[in-house]
């Protein structure tokens, strides 16, 4: 137990960086991932066909080789750093911007083909009826479309917001000072594989099991009684 | 009505030339993105001959490619295997009539669920290092299979649960009225028919776990992504090395997945046989509690 009151300070500040790389990711992610949506949904096929190859590549690289290019591909090489390079946490921001990017390229993909899956459960009748009762495009979306689409939407999109709980452990490959990177620094000093493991576990545990739970409860209750 | 979809309806006149200056613009756009990137590149010398030479070199294929692959490909195979023999055990587990065993098994699958692969794959790691259990040139081997084992192992669980839930209820009926007991239904009638229709879906997990592969980069596993890096720093080419790698890795995820929607497809052509899980589901790394098909 003295290893938890000794660590303490640092574990709090270690899962506080996952919880924020976590809200920034899903923010970017969010909106990346609608718009692809949209792209893969609209009815021009050129803009489909980017939306369909950024999906299939993205999703079938891992995300190690993405975080591990923007911090050497991106930033050594190319020079593109996200942060002010006279900066005195010049290396801390510009790491953690660019875990936020490759998390949030990632995880685009994943929240595209989720928003698309919820466009597809709607009815084809649905927006027929909304047309023939002359909706125009606007308000069949607003009305009648999105809310339906929402809805369905709910449980697979916490569990993409689960799994990029997950993931942002990846971003300790380029130093980002989160929880596994603090695990490994723990183990090394104090060598309490076990308890320091346990401590590890349970944090993560506990951030995404009630995310779970509450996703699971909430798209239950606003499913869609077909 | 063809080109009907639920947000847009069958393009008319006015319809279609509007959508041919939206792609045109598209189009426009997306040369002006990659000339910037190509001339960004070319400005820090990234697209000299120099930089992908090395490619050509055999030597550079057989020192750092090939021990890469050769660990990608070894880690993936075990961790497979013995992901389907805990995933089974945990599945039929968590179908159990007895409520002791039912519960067990549910609090490992979730729990496994829960925790990053990266976390279970340090904390084996060390744990094996400091209990010598393997010799040290097999240790960051040992702590990936460990890691991909316990997590795949777990959502290998729940693959078989909704395989077997999606069953029609009359084979178990059936089953039962006939008298046998729920071992022998498991054995004889419903896993072999879940097996099928998990096909699909296994494939794909396959293709998570020969991503997840990557992630031993952290205890210093020689995989593909760190064999990247190694030529990186050699010849003093990121860029495209990774580059080179990232194609490797498209290509045979990208193959497999494609099978798997194939398969998919195949098999729910079939009339014979229970309809298969879908192969392309969303995520099925996620939430504990929620399903992962």
């Amino acid at each position: 137990m003295e290893i938890f009151t000794e660590y303490s300070d640092q574990i709090f500040a270690a899962f506080w960086t996952t919880i924020q790389l976590t809200v920034f990711s899903a923010v970017g992610a969010l909106v990346l991932g609608t718009v692809l949506a949209a792209m893969r949904l609209a009815p021009v096929p050129m803009l489909n066909w980017i939306g369909t190859s950024y999906v299939n590549i993205v999703r079938n690289t891992p995300l190690t080789l993405i975080i591990i290019f923007a911090s050497l591909g991106l930033a050594q090489t190319l020079g593109i750093t996200m942060a002010n390079r006279r900066s005195p946490t010049f290396i801390i921001d510009s790491n953690f911007r660019l875990a936020v990017l490759g998390l949030t390229v990632y995880t685009a993909a994943f929240v595209c083909e989720t928003v698309r899956s919820g466009v597809n459960t709607v009815p084809l009748g649905q927006a027929e009826a909304a047309r023939s009762l002359g909706l125009s495009f606007g308000q069949n979306l607003a009305i009648v479309l999105l809310p339906q689409a929402f809805r369905a939407v709910l449980i697979p999109m916490g569990s993409v917001l689960i799994a990029l709980t997950k993931n942002t452990t990846i971003a300790s490959a380029i130093g980002v000072a989160e929880a596994a990177l603090l695990m490994k620094e723990m183990i090394e000093t104090t060598a309490a594989v076990l308890f320091v493991g346990s401590i590890f576990a349970l944090g993560f545990v506990i951030l995404t099991l009630p995310l779970g739970l509450l996703f699971g409860w909430l798209g239950k209750r606003m499913a869609v009684a077909r | 009505m063809t080109g009907a979809s639920v947000l847009f309806d069958a393009p008319g006149p006015r319809a279609r030339v509007r959508n041919h200056v939206i792609s045109g613009v598209t189009v426009v756009v997306v040369a002006a993105v990659a000339w910037v990137v190509y001339s960004r590149l070319d400005a820090k010398g990234q697209l000299t001959a120099a930089k992908w030479e090395p490619f050509l070199t055999a030597d550079l294929w057989r020192t750092y490619v090939l021990p890469g692959v050769q660990g990608t490909l070894t880690a993936a195979a075990v961790s497979i295997v013995f992901a389907l023999a805990l995933g089974f055990v945990l599945g039929v587990g968590r179908l159990s009539t007895h409520t002791g065993i039912r519960w067990v098994s549910s609090v490992i699958v979730e729990f496994f669920r829960a925790v990053p692969v990266l976390i279970m794959m340090i904390f084996a790691y060390f744990l094996y290092a400091n209990y010598d259990l393997f010799p040290s040139k097999h240790l960051a081997l040992a702590g990936v299979i460990t890691g991909l084992t316990l997590y795949n192992g777990a959502v290998i669980a729940e693959i078989v649960r909704a395989g077997v839930n999606a069953l029609p209820r009359g084979q178990g009926e059936a089953a039962s009225a006939l008298g046998l007991t729920w071992g022998q239904t498991m054995r004889a009638i419903l896993l072999p028919q879940a097996v099928t229709s998990m096909l699909p879906v296994l494939i794909s997990q396959v293709v998570v776990v020969l991503k997840d592969t990557a992630i031993g980069y952290q205890i210093t596993f020689v995989e593909m992504v760190r064999q990247g890096t190694a030529v990186g720093s050699s010849y003093g080419n990121y860029i495209p090395a990774l580059i080179v790698i990232a194609l490797l890795m498209i290509t045979v995820n990208f193959g497999l997945s494609s099978f798997a929607v194939w398969l998919e497809q195949r098999l729910r052509q079939s009339k014979r046989g229970p309809a298969p899980l879908e192969a392309g589901a969303v995520e099925q790394e996620g939430a504990p509690g929620a399903k992962v098909v």
